[in-house]
């Protein structure tokens, strides 16, 4: 066996191939970026590796049982191909994933199962159905050893040891390289409608959103657009009121979506509901949600903000007196799509000073590679979490050779 | 005799107790203490009540800084800890070991907030399950996960098992409908993960410690997901003629693209138990009935139970019972609820809760029939359908010498059927003792190793709930504390011929209960 690894490109198409590559890897000290498709490689800190290993020929859907909800398939998967089999049997993933590459200047839908998981991005349904992570069943990984570990299972309940599949959901590939993912799917339900509010200001909008998910009518998607945002909508209508937009989805069959809409209605009457989205308007309007449409066409900087919803809006009003920010809620304000001005350090320390005072994290989702390598992408970790966090790292890839500084520079 | 023998305990730290006990009551002054021979008898096991040894001590602290304080304490002495809620784990999961403590929490049981405009409760981990919901319930809201036990479990034991319960294929377990805990770590240090916003900024430590068995740090708070309540809620009762029309019945209710709340199963044997126990109308005539609840408004409810009998209508039903009214519903409920306890009152019971992919599942059932019949057992089948968690009851004499070891193997034969149908060993219970040694038919050596090697960089010395989870032959870090004889061992040799009585005839006959 060498002792030198090649530099360049890798794209193995079994895990034994992949085991052996690292194995390599590890006896020459070469660290690896690990990636899928690569639609993602703008998001975080540049990787100092010595080759690339990239899951992109490790293909294809090896169990899909609709009566099981239940999907398996391998990492590099198209994302799309994936998609595409479900809904040939009615079904979805449940956390309507967003769609990055758009934004991050790739082609919809590029992405791969695998960089869904290791990102966990989740949609607007996430408020209702939970996130990717809810949904990972079991997962096979190559760790830092070469060796092949197996987690959990395709069945849906699992306490059978430590979770380590879930634990590796939204570790962008710095802990262990996913080769196969079995996650939960759900039957995709028939009908779609959406209330639409315009010009509530963003606190009313937030409570709307909140008291919208505190009734029994399954709301599965809670949004609001800031003005500027609501006018780069692909629905003209929508798009040309020129004022703020809130939006409340439900999904059912059709009398059920009917009847929710009408009860929703009734109870944010305060609010005044004017349009109702029916079927493939509203399935339209939630597809640019996903796809973030409304920062598809500016190359701004882009945070991803996780905190209360009960709080956000202060933050919002708190950082809109020192920047110029325009912000899309979702999550019924529990999350926020900032786009910022290009400073040098993307508001960085006005966002992350906020969060300190309300509790959450923020992520830099889009920035010039200057940017992102004068400011921490990812919410920095205080102690004992930056502690805590090594170990994770040393217990799954002991000697470093996964995606060194992807998320923290100096880890 | 018994398949798990516990070991020797280190005496060097037995013969410490004195001083340990001394100095756990001077770190945590607030604490209940229980060092008496008849206070710690209560606690020497949990509900796997077959194996039983005496702690060396049971705290149950008053507050986070206590429990810091107590682990600090064992940290820096060597000694081992066992946490523990409501000691209701069926895996031996608590477990005391002579040369530890208990930790228990049940005295941290206070509701600390409820949140209905972030939707969120933040309760300290001894709250029972039932407690948060019954916090919640007057401003509309629920927390989802509903284990059997949801009366007497504490939110603590749910996270260290990751509980279910019936209503889990809709709503979860109790990792998707947590948001945060504080712990406290073997060394002492307060750690919180997660907060009242959703996901994490980066590596996510909630689902490892979920479902960890107490392993890697001790719970003392946890912010959960509330759920807005549904308008209504109602079941239908389907019985039929074979397992087989019921079990394809499930398939073809979760394919069809309804997705109810609950889908429940129940064998013969289980029917009859629970309307001796609760007359709700169980189909007396049937071989397997389901429960299949749906939620939401009165013609949301009508609507999907109408389709339900239309799809049920195609697998041979014997008998279709649609709940009318919410006092119906809740008899069919205490019924489900009350099956366990009332096989109780008629059997020793061994409880699994091996999984399945639903495909399976007549396979599984046709299985663990066979099973229970070569070793001589009794069993009653009462499980969540929709998600595959089986729960097959072996019911056996506790005082009839041997059979307990031989339910014991007739247990672990169907947890490896489990596994080999495609499923896995614990589905909501968790590992325990009782399973650890099976571990290996569900993993690889380096499956094992990648699990151990976290637990090994959190707690190094192998102090919190040592014994567990883990198979121990071969693993020299654990192997002092417990000794164990492998499960099959004995599992060659032919069952004892035994003449069992049939309980649930007894019961029928004689009205017993």
């Amino acid at each position: 066996m060498t002792a030198h690894m090649r530099l360049g490109f890798y794209a193995p198409e079994t895990e034994d191939e992949l085991s052996q590559l690292v194995i390599q890897a590890a006896e020459s000290r070469t660290p690896l970026e690990i990636m899928g498709k690569g639609t993602k490689r703008e998001l975080g800190h540049v990787v100092r590796a010595g080759a690339i290993v990239s899951t992109e020929n490790m293909k294809g859907i090896s169990l899909y049982e609709p009566t099981e909800l239940v999907v398996v398939a391998k990492a590099g998967t198209p994302l799309t191909e994936i998609e595409a089999a479900l809904a040939e049997n009615d079904q979805e993933l449940a956390c309507e994933p967003v769609d990055l590459a758009p934004v991050l200047g790739y082609s919809p839908g590029d992405g791969t199962f695998g960089g869904l998981v290791a990102s966990n991005i989740s949609g607007s349904r996430r408020i209702l159905k939970g996130a990717v992570r809810d949904h990972v069943l079991g997962l096979t990984a190559v760790n830092g050893r070469g060796e092949i570990v197996k987690s959990g299972g395709r069945v849906m309940k699992n306490v059978t040891g430590y979770d380590v599949a879930r634990t590796l959901v939204g570790s962008w590939g710095t802990l262990a390289v996913m080769c196969e993912i079995a996650m939960k799917v759900q039957p995709a339900q028939r009908d779609t409608r959406t209330l639409i509010f315009y010009g509530l200001a963003d606190y009313a909008a937030v409570e709307a959103l909140c008291l919208a998910m505190g009734t029994p009518y399954e709301v599965s998607g809670t949004v609001h657009l800031q003005g500027p945002l609501a006018a780069r909508l692909s629905d003209t209508e929508l798009a040309g009121n020129g004022s703020a937009l809130t939006a409340i989805r439900v999904e059912s069959f059709p009398a059920s979506a009917r009847y929710r809409t009408s009860r929703l209605r009734q109870a944010l009457l305060a609010y005044d509901p004017s349009v109702e989205l029916e079927s493939e308007r509203s399935r339209a309007f939630w597809r640019d949600i996903r796809s973030l449409k409304v920062f598809q066409d500016t190359k701004y900087p882009l945070w991803r903000v996780s905190t209360s919803p009960s709080k956000a809006a202060t933050l919002v009003s708190n950082l809109a007196r020192k920047i110029d920010v325009r912000v899309a809620y979702d999550w019924s304000g529990g999350l926020m799509w900032i786009e910022t001005p290009s400073l040098t350090d993307a508001a960085a320390v006005d966002i992350r000073r906020q969060l300190a005072e309300f509790g959450g994290h923020a992520t830099l989702m889009r920035a010039d590679k200057t940017i992102r390598d004068g400011t921490d992408v990812f919410q920095p970790l205080e102690r004992p979490h930056d502690a805590l966090a090594a170990k994770l790292k040393h217990a799954f890839d002991p000697m470093g050779l996964f995606n060194p500084g992807r998320i923290y520079r100096q880890m | 005799m018994s398949t798990v023998t516990l070991p020797d305990p280190d005496r060097v730290v037995m013969a410490r107790r004195n001083e340990v006990v001394k100095q756990l009551k001077r770190l945590a002054p607030e604490a209940l203490m229980i060092a008496d021979l008849e206070g710690r008898r209560t606690f020497e096991s949990d509900a796997l009540s077959a194996y039983r040894r005496l702690p060396l001590a049971v705290v149950l602290p008053a507050n986070t800084e206590e429990v810091s304080a107590i682990l600090r304490f064992c940290y820096e002495n060597q000694v081992k800890v066992v946490p523990r809620g409501a000691g209701t784990s069926l895996c031996g999961g608590a477990t005391p070991l002579e040369d530890s403590i208990v930790l228990c929490l049940s005295r941290m049981s206070k509701v600390l907030e409820i949140d209905t405009a972030n939707r969120v409760a933040r309760v300290e981990a001894g709250v029972t399950n039932l407690a948060i919901t019954q916090a919640a319930s007057a401003q509309g809201f629920f927390y989802a996960p509903d284990p059997s036990s949801q009366i007497a479990c504490t939110v603590g034991g749910n996270i260290a098992t990751n509980s279910g319960g019936a209503h889990c294929l809709k709503y979860g377990v109790t990792v998707n409908n947590l948001l945060a805990v504080r712990m406290v770590m073997i060394d002492g240090e307060i750690v919180e993960f997660g907060g009242s916003h959703l996901d994490a900024p980066n590596y996510d430590f909630l689902p490892l410690i979920t479902g960890s068995e107490g392993q890697l740090g001790v719970v003392t708070e946890a912010t959960v997901r509330l759920l807005a309540a549904p308008e209504g809620a109602r079941p239908v009762l389907i019985g039929f003629d074979s397992t087989r029309d019921a079990a394809s019945c499930v398939a073809a209710i979760i394919g069809s693209g309804i997705l109810p709340v609950a889908i429940e199963f129940m064998d013969r044997p289980a029917i009859h138990v629970c309307e001796h126990f609760v007359p709700a109308g169980y189909p007396l005539d049937a071989e397997a009935a389901l429960i299949v609840e749906v939620e939401g408004s009165e013609d949301e409810i009508e609507y999907l139970l109408e389709k339900i009998e239309d799809i049920a209508q195609d697998h041979n039903p014997t008998s279709m019972k649609r709940s009318q009214s919410t006092e119906e519903s809740a008899l069919i409920w205490k019924g489900r609820k009350a099956a366990f306890g009332a096989i109780g009152q008629i059997s020793d019971y061994m409880c699994m809760d091996g999984v399945i992919p639903l495909a399976a599942l007549p396979e599984a059932l046709d299985g663990v029939s066979l099973i229970c019949r070569k070793y001589r057992f009794d069993v009653a089948n009462i499980f969540h359908a929709g998600d595959g968690n089986l729960h097959p009851l072996i019911l056996y004499d506790a005082n009839d010498p041997g059979q307990l070891e031989r339910a014991e193997l007739c247990g672990a034969e169907i947890l490896k059927l489990c596994v080999e149908l495609g499923g896995c060993l614990t589905g909501e219970h968790g590992v325990g003792i009782e399973k650890r040694e099976l571990m290996y038919e569900q993993y690889t050596d380096e499956d094992i190793d990648q699990q151990v090697r976290i637990k090994e960089e959190l707690d190094p010395a192998w102090l919190l709930n040592p014994g567990k989870v883990f198979p121990i032959l071969g693993r020299d870090a654990v192997k002092p504390s417990l000794e164990l004889t492998r499960l099959d061992a004995a599992s060659d040799g032919l069952p004892p011929e035994d003449d069992l009585s049939d309980d649930i005839q007894t019961v029928e006959s004689e009205g017993r209960l």
